[in-house]
C-alpha cells in the first residue's frame, strides 16, 4: 500500500501542528467560535448531539495492521472503546474531547493518517471497490489511481471553497462495488480494445435529497489524462455550480440543469486546453504509484481445497461462513474475506477495540497486512489464503466477527441517525437491529437471497437508502418517527433509485412491512436464483403495494 | 410552553442544561424552567453571554413538559440528548446515572 514520503509527511504534521494551536486558542477564548469551526470541520471534528464527532480518513478504505491497531488504541484511550465504520470507507469516534482531539491526530500522523478533507466543501475522501487488488474479476487495481486523486486534491487551493463537497468513487471491475454512479464523479477503470488502461467517466450522480444517476459523459479516457480531464469536470463545475442555494449546489444539479450533452461539451472544451499541460501523468510516476500497490507474493498453497472440504464437511457455520463471506481472489489458492461488522441484533458498522485488535492481528498474521473497509460498513482481509480460512474463522468466531451474512437480508447499511447525529430526523440503528432480529435465523436469510437493506434516518442519505434493494428512510412527522420504504434501488453496475411504495410506516410497524415485502417477494419469484432486485424490477411495484396497503392502494 | 436552556460544553462537547444556579449540568434534572415568556427571554441571554465566554457551543431553547416533577424534553431528539444513544444504554447520561444508582 501506499507509504508517506517525506513531503506527505511534513504536510501532516504541519497540519497537526497548526490544528494544536487553533484549538489552544479556541480553548483559551482567543479564537471565537465562528472563526474556529470551520477549522475544526477543516480537521473531521463535527458537533453531534452527545459530543464532539472525529472522522478520520481511510484512503479508499485501505488500511494495514499498524494503522488499524492504532485506530483500536485512539477508541481505547480517547473515546468510548469503539468506533463506527462508515459508508464512506472512514471510521468514526462519537465521543472525543476537543481538548483531546490534537493529540489524537497525532497518534494518526505517526501512522500516516489524518482527517484532512472528511468535512466541508472539498474532494472528501476518494473510496474504491473494497476487492481492488484482490476480486478476481478486476481488469486493474483502482487504488493507485484513488491515490493520484488524493495527491492532487490534498489542500488544493482550486479546490477549498467549492460550491459544495465533492465525492469521487473509482472501481476496476465490470461489477460496481463502490457505488460509482452515485457519486459526483465515478471512474470506471477499464481497457478498450487496444488493451490500454483508462476510465469510463461518470459525472453527476448522488443521493441526498435529490438522487440522481451519474451520466456517463466518456467511455474511455486514457489513464495519463487522469488529472486534466477531473480538473476540467471541476473547473466547470467550480465556475457554474450553484453557490446560491445550498440544496442545488452539488454538481448533480449543475450536470442536470446544464444538460447531459451540453455539460460534456462544456468539459471538453475544457479539457482541450489542459490536456497537453503538466497535468498530463508521466508514465514513470504511474508506474511509481502503482508500485506501492504491487499485489502482495502469494504462494501457491494448494493444500487449502482439501482442507476447506473437510472444514466445511465438520462444521456447517464455517461452511455457510465461507459459502457467504468469502469472495474468489484472482489467485485460485486465496479468497477475500469479508468480516461482517452486522452481527445479528447488532449496531451495523461498530467495532470495539478489542475487535480491531483482533482483526488487526488476523490480516498481520493470514492477510499479508492488508485491511480493507467496504462502504457496506464491513471489513474486509483480502489476501487470505484458503488453507488459512478455517482457523481465520475460529479467531473471528471468538470476537463475534464471524457471522455469516455479507449480502444477506441482516447485512445492513445503517446510519447512525438520531442516536448520534445532529442532521438526523429519525433513529436507524434501531430499526436495523430489529429487522435484523426478526430475520435471524441463517437458513431463512440463505432462502431469500442477496438482498440489500438500507437505512438513513435524514434526507441526507448517508445510509444510502436510495440505492437499497429496500430502502428505508426515517422522517419526522408531528414530533414522531415516521419511516418510509422504497424499493427497487440498487448501487451497483445497474444502478437504480428506489421508489417510495406507499404511505410510511410507525416504529413499531417497520419490521411487519418488510417482512410482508420480503414474504411478497418469496411468493412471486420464479425461481430461487431470481434475487429480488430481478424480481422487482420484473413485476414492479404492484404485488408490494397491494401487500402492504391492501385493495385501496389499487385506486391511488 | 415551558423551556429550558442546552448547549454542548466547548472543551468536551457534552451535552449540558443550565441550571438555577447559573452552572452548566451535566444532567437535565435540575435544568431551570423558563414557565414564561421573560423567563425564556433571560435564559437565551444567559445562554449568548455563556456562548461569548467560551464556555458553551450550540445553544437552543428547548421545549419541555413537567411529567411527575421530572423534566420530560418535547422532541426525541433533546430526549436522546438527555439521556444518551437508545442503542447503547451503557453510554452518554443514562449510564451515568446507572453508575450512580450502583455506587
Amino acid at each position: 500500500m501506499y507509504r508517506y514520503d517525506e513531503f506527505d509527511h511534513d504536510f501532516v504534521n504541519q497540519r497537526v501542528g497548526q490544528y494544536r494551536d487553533q484549538v489552544e486558542r479556541r480553548l483559551s477564548g482567543e479564537l471565537e467560535e465562528d472563526a474556529f469551526k470551520p477549522l475544526r470541520l477543516m480537521n473531521g471534528v463535527y458537533l453531534q448531539l452527545h459530543a464532539y464527532m472525529l472522522r478520520v480518513a481511510i484512503p479508499y478504505g485501505t488500511l494495514n495492521s499498524t494503522q488499524m491497531r492504532r485506530l483500536a488504541r485512539i477508541a481505547r484511550d480517547y473515546d468510548k472503546g469503539y468506533g463506527h465504520f462508515t459508508t464512506r470507507q472512514n471510521i468514526q469516534y462519537n465521543w472525543p474531547a476537543l481538548s483531546d482531539t490534537p493529540a489524537i491526530l497525532e497518534e494518526l500522523a505517526e501512522v500516516e493518517m489524518h482527517a484532512i478533507q472528511t468535512s466541508g466543501n472539498c474532494i472528501r475522501n476518494v473510496s474504491a471497490d473494497h476487492f481492488a487488488g484482490a476480486a478476481a474479476d478486476e481488469v486493474a487495481d483502482p487504488r493507485p489511481y484513488a491515490e493520484i486523486l488524493r495527491q492532487w486534491s490534498s489542500n488544493h487551493p482550486e479546490y477549498s471553497f467549492l460550491p459544495r463537497k465533492f465525492k469521487i468513487a473509482v472501481t476496476g471491475a465490470e461489477r460496481d462495488r463502490a457505488a460509482i454512479q452515485v457519486h459526483d464523479i465515478g471512474l470506471h477503470l477499464k481497457r478498450n480494445e487496444a488493451g490500454e488502461l483508462g476510465f469510463a467517466v461518470y459525472v453527476g450522480g448522488g443521493q441526498g435529497r435529490t438522487p440522481i444517476i451519474a451520466k456517463k459523459i466518456r467511455d474511455f479516457l486514457p489513464e495519463a489524462d487522469l488529472l486534466s480531464y477531473t480538473t476540467a469536470i471541476m473547473r466547470v463545475y467550480n465556475l457554474n455550480g450553484r453557490r446560491d442555494n445550498k440544496y442545488k449546489a452539488r454538481i448533480k444539479i449543475l450536470v442536470h440543469e446544464t444538460g447531459e450533452a451540453d455539460f460534456t461539451a462544456q468539459v471538453e472544451a475544457e479539457w482541450k486546453k489542459l490536456r497537453e499541460t503538466s497535468l498530463k501523468l508521466p508514465d514513470a510516476d504511474l508506474a511509481s504509484i502503482a508500485s506501492y500497490f504491487a499485489p502482495p507474493e502469494l504462494q501457491d498453497r494448494a493444500e487449502g481445497w482439501a482442507r476447506i472440504a473437510t472444514g466445511k464437511k465438520s462444521d456447517a457455520g464455517f461452511a455457510a461462513w465461507v459459502h457467504q463471506n468469502v469472495t474468489p481472489h484472482r489467485h485460485p489458492d486465496y479468497g477475500v474475506v469479508t468480516i461482517s461488522l452486522k452481527p445479528i441484533g447488532g449496531i451495523p458498522g461498530d467495532a470495539s477495540d478489542a475487535q480491531m485488535e483482533v482483526v488487526a492481528d488476523l490480516a498481520e498474521r493470514y492477510g499479508h497486512d492488508e485491511i480493507r473497509v467496504s462502504h457496506e460498513q464491513n471489513l474486509v482481509l483480502p489476501h487470505v489464503a484458503l488453507a488459512d480460512l478455517e482457523i481465520v474463522y475460529r479467531a473471528l468466531l471468538d470476537a463475534n466477527l464471524a457471522t455469516a451474512n455479507a449480502g444477506l437480508i441482516t447485512d445492513i447499511i445503517a446510519c447512525p441517525g438520531l442516536d448520534y447525529c445532529a442532521l438526523a430526523n429519525a433513529r436507524s440503528i434501531p430499526v436495523a437491529q430489529e429487522i435484523s432480529e426478526r430475520f435471524g435465523s441463517l437458513q431463512r436469510q440463505q432462502e431469500i437471497g442477496e438482498l440489500k437493506i438500507k437505512i438513513s434516518g435524514c434526507i441526507n442519505a448517508c445510509g444510502h437508502h436510495h440505492v437499497g434493494h429496500i430502502g428505508i428512510l426515517g422522517v419526522e412527522k408531528k414530533g414522531a418517527e415516521l419511516y418510509q420504504i422504497t424499493l427497487g434501488g440498487s448501487g451497483d453496475e445497474q444502478t437504480s433509485i428506489g421508489q417510495i411504495i406507499g404511505r410510511g410506516f410507525e416504529p413499531d410497524k417497520v419490521t411487519d412491512a418488510i417482512e410482508t415485502i420480503v414474504d411478497t417477494y418469496m411468493g412471486l419469484r420464479l425461481n430461487a436464483d431470481e434475487t429480488f432486485i430481478m424480481a422487482y424490477r420484473r413485476t414492479g411495484p404492484a404485488p408490494y403495494k397491494l401487500a402492504l396497503y391492501g385493495e385501496a392502494s389499487k385506486a391511488a | 410552553m415551558m423551556k429550558v436552556l442546552t448547549a454542548n460544553r466547548l472543551s468536551d462537547g457534552i451535552a449540558v442544561w443550565l441550571g438555577a444556579n447559573g452552572q452548566w449540568l451535566e444532567n437535565i434534572d435540575n435544568a431551570l424552567i423558563a414557565r414564561h415568556e421573560a423567563a425564556a427571554d433571560a435564559l437565551d441571554e444567559a445562554g449568548k453571554s455563556a456562548f461569548n465566554a467560551n464556555v458553551v457551543v450550540d445553544i437552543a431553547l428547548i421545549d419541555v413538559e413537567e411529567q411527575d416533577g421530572e423534566i420530560y424534553p418535547i422532541r426525541l431528539r433533546e430526549r436522546i440528548r438527555a439521556t444518551g444513544p437508545t442503542i447503547r444504554l451503557d453510554l452518554g447520561k443514562q449510564a451515568d446515572l446507572k453508575q450512580a444508582s450502583a455506587a
